[in-house]
């Protein structure tokens, strides 16, 4: 993975030094609130509910061991003991002082963290494919790609005071686990004729009116990349709207002025833009990819793990659910859960993430990587390390066995820790895992994807979850609207609302009495949740949530 | 005429503090100053709004009284009293007494 050269670190030590003294001035009332909040947010420092919140990004959501080692140090030292892992492959913490975030970030510091650019109107942490350099689907691991946009985006001049935020994903896989059409820009890597380039999409997002990226090059060869982004980011920057918050992402432009005369503008800059680039970024890129090389892998045999899945039931449900393939023989893709029934989804303690630190070291290649669903994972595990891995993380309370399924949920944090929440997610997720891990239906249930969200802002992606929950203040009362049918792949697809909401105590049933009815609705024990919405359509999903609570409310 | 309390966060600790009659930001909303008149409630807000390196985004909430004691209108405000759902921390974990209501 990508090591900090002296550059990085210098620029790292004098901007946290900056920040020190920033942070100094406002103790000492030299600053106001207003002249210090835009300096905190350029460094990821919000203020919510309870506390101040310090955000941390996990570029394209890797890890080493050292580097979660550090932020369970963080946890123990200057907070509760535990993180938050995001939907955006951050992770968060809920109760710094403001006082302690100089010393935070300079710990961070030393393993090459930081916490620029997770807020305010920038180009935030790239996000990619959380199996990326590993999956058996992928043409090639886009990292070092994402590494060079993170590079040339931080603290990029032009790009610092944007009309609003700016969200780029990358997968190197036609399988798309990065959700990039729900991106400001998606990128995905294609193949033609042999050579490896960019299907780019612009303009999608979710939040209060959400869209669906439009593809804006359905090929760009790869070395035309970062003169094309800026010229997007460009653009965008001239022509975006500033006179409305909720009009300024660039999918509203893209809506506004059309796909075609965004892609004309964007070609044209390209084309001014091009020339300067001169090729450096691809000498760039090449010493970066040179740090992304694989690990060795080690051949072996697999017959322990075989035979562990023979003997141990437990073991098998484990590898059934949390495996994926592995492009090198002998190895899988390990997710480890944090969506363990009834815990809050994304939350590791800091015990935890030592020992997730220990076992990459022991048995991963020392790499981690953090999922946007809110998991950890082990991308390069042996197949016959399995069952010492599984024996461990089950020590660590790590091992739940249902990665996709109904109670894998996303949640954002919601009224219990976040200031723009209109309601909670967090106890709503808790109690849907609950419930479906008592009626025993969740194996049964199959692939699901529930995704709930605090707010319109829609950080729990429920747009595109194929159950969307969203939680909303109806005249002082937490109100939640089910929307079903989305999709986030490749196929992404914005879900539809079913109808009224329903309140706090209501939700939870009837979430239930919709996977009842897909159980009676599909076809065959096999037809996911999905297709069968796809094949009956919302009517009788409809008719699950609503006439039978009228039913149970005449009785 | 409402019943107000001006909440607002700590400039160090970010947690939720309220205006007390003293003049001092005090962390029980049992203890805020309850403004009745609503000119007076704003006027308070605009001088507390401007100790902002005591107390960072004032604002005033409308507060049910029993027996003297303010209490909480908005689920928000009753979260901020309380702390997080998911775990027991914040003002529920800081001040025990307060789960007793
Ligand atoms: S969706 Fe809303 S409530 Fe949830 S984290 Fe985002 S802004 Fe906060």
């Amino acid at each position: 993975m990508y090591d900090y050269n002296a550059f990085d670190r210098a620029f790292l030590k004098e901007r946290n030094s900056q920040f020190r003294a920033q942070v100094a001035r406002r103790i000492s009332g030299e600053l106001t609130e207003d002249e210090f909040k835009p300096l905190r947010l350029m460094n990821g420092v919000y203020l919510q509910l309870h506390a101040y919140m310090l955000r941390v990004a996990i570029p394209y959501g890797t890890l080493n061991s050292a580097q979660m080692r550090k932020l369970a140090e963080l946890a123990t030292r200057w907070d509760k003991g535990y993180g938050h892992f995001t939907t955006r492959q951050n992770i968060q913490y809920n109760w710094p002082k403001l006082s302690d975030i100089p010393d935070m970030l300079d710990s961070l510091g030393e393993v090459g963290l930081h916490a620029i650019q997770t807020s305010g109107n920038t180009i935030r942490n790239v996000t990619a494919d959380h199996f990326a350099g590993a999956a058996a689907d992928e043409l090639a691991d886009p990292r070092p790609v994402a590494e060079l946009i993170r590079q040339w985006s931080t603290d990029h001049p032009e790009f610092q005071f944007m009309p609003r935020k700016f969200k780029i994903a990358i997968t190197g896989s036609p399988n798309d686990r990065a959700v990039t059409r729900a991106h400001d820009i998606g990128l995905r890597m294609v193949e033609r004729d042999g050579e490896t380039g960019f299907e780019v999409l612009v303009g999608g997002g979710l939040g209060r009116t959400p869209m669906i990226g439009k593809v804006i090059e359905e090929f760009l060869p790869r070395a035309d990349l970062l003169p094309y982004l800026e010229a997007i980011v460009s653009v965008w920057n001239q022509i975006g709207r500033r006179d409305n918050k909720y009009k300024a992402r660039i999918k509203i432009t893209v809506h506004e002025h059309g796909i075609d005369e965004i892609r004309r503008l964007v070609r044209a800059r390209f084309a001014a833009l091009r020339g300067e680039f001169s090729g450096i970024d691809q000498q760039l890129l090449a010493e970066i990819e040179a740090q992304f090389a694989p690990p060795a892998f080690r051949q072996a045999g697999t017959d322990g793990y075989e035979a562990a899945r023979k003997a141990d039931p437990l073991f098998r449900s484990w590898s059934d659910t949390n495996l994926t393939p592995h492009r090198a023989e002998g190895y899988a893709i390990v997710s480890v859960s944090l969506k363990k029934h009834g815990a809050t989804p994304g939350d590791a303690s800091a015990a935890q993430m030592r020992v997730l630190a220990d076992l990459a070291e022991r048995y991963g290649h020392d790499e981690l990587r953090i999922s946007h669903e809110q998991n950890v994972i082990l991308p390069h595990v042996h197949k016959s390390d399995l069952p010492a891995l599984f024996a461990a993380l089950r020590e660590a309370d790590l091992a739940t066995a249902n990665i996709g399924l109904a109670s894998d949920i996303i949640a954002c944090p919601g009224m219990d820790y976040c200031a723009l929440a209109t309601a909670r997610s967090i106890p709503i997720a808790q109690q849907i895992a609950q419930r479906v891990d008592a009626l025993k239906i969740e194996h049964d249930l199959g692939a699901l994807k529930i995704k709930i969200s605090g707010c319109i802002n829609a950080c729990g992606h429920h747009h595109v979850g194929h159950i969307g929950i969203l939680g909303l203040d109806r005249a002082g009362v937490e109100n939640y609207q089910i929307t079903l049918g989305g999709d986030h792949t490749e196929t992404a697809a914005l879900g539809t609302r079913t109808g009224p909401g329903f309140s706090y105590d209501e939700i939870v049933p009837a979430i239930e009495r919709l996977m009842l009815a897909y159980l009676g609705l599909r076809l065959t024990d096999d037809e996911p949740f999905a297709e069968t919405y796809r094949r009956v359509g919302l009517g009788p999903f409809k008719a699950a949530l609503y006439e039978e609570a009228q039913a149970y409310a005449a009785e | 005429m409402k019943n107000q309390v001006i909440t607002a966060n700590a400039l160090i600790e970010g947690d939720v503090v309220y205006l007390a009659p003293s003049g001092q930001w005090v962390r029980h909303l049992s203890d805020a100053q309850v403004f009745t008149d609503d000119a007076e409630a704003d006027a308070a807000l605009h001088v507390a709004a401007a100790r902002s390196n005591e107390a960072v985004g004032a604002y005033l909430i409308t507060v049910t009284l029993q027996d003297g004691i303010p209490g909480p209108t908005h689920f928000r405000e009753a979260f901020r009293l309380r702390g997080p759902s998911n775990r027991f921390h914040g003002k529920q974990a800081e001040h025990v007494d307060l789960n007793d209501v």
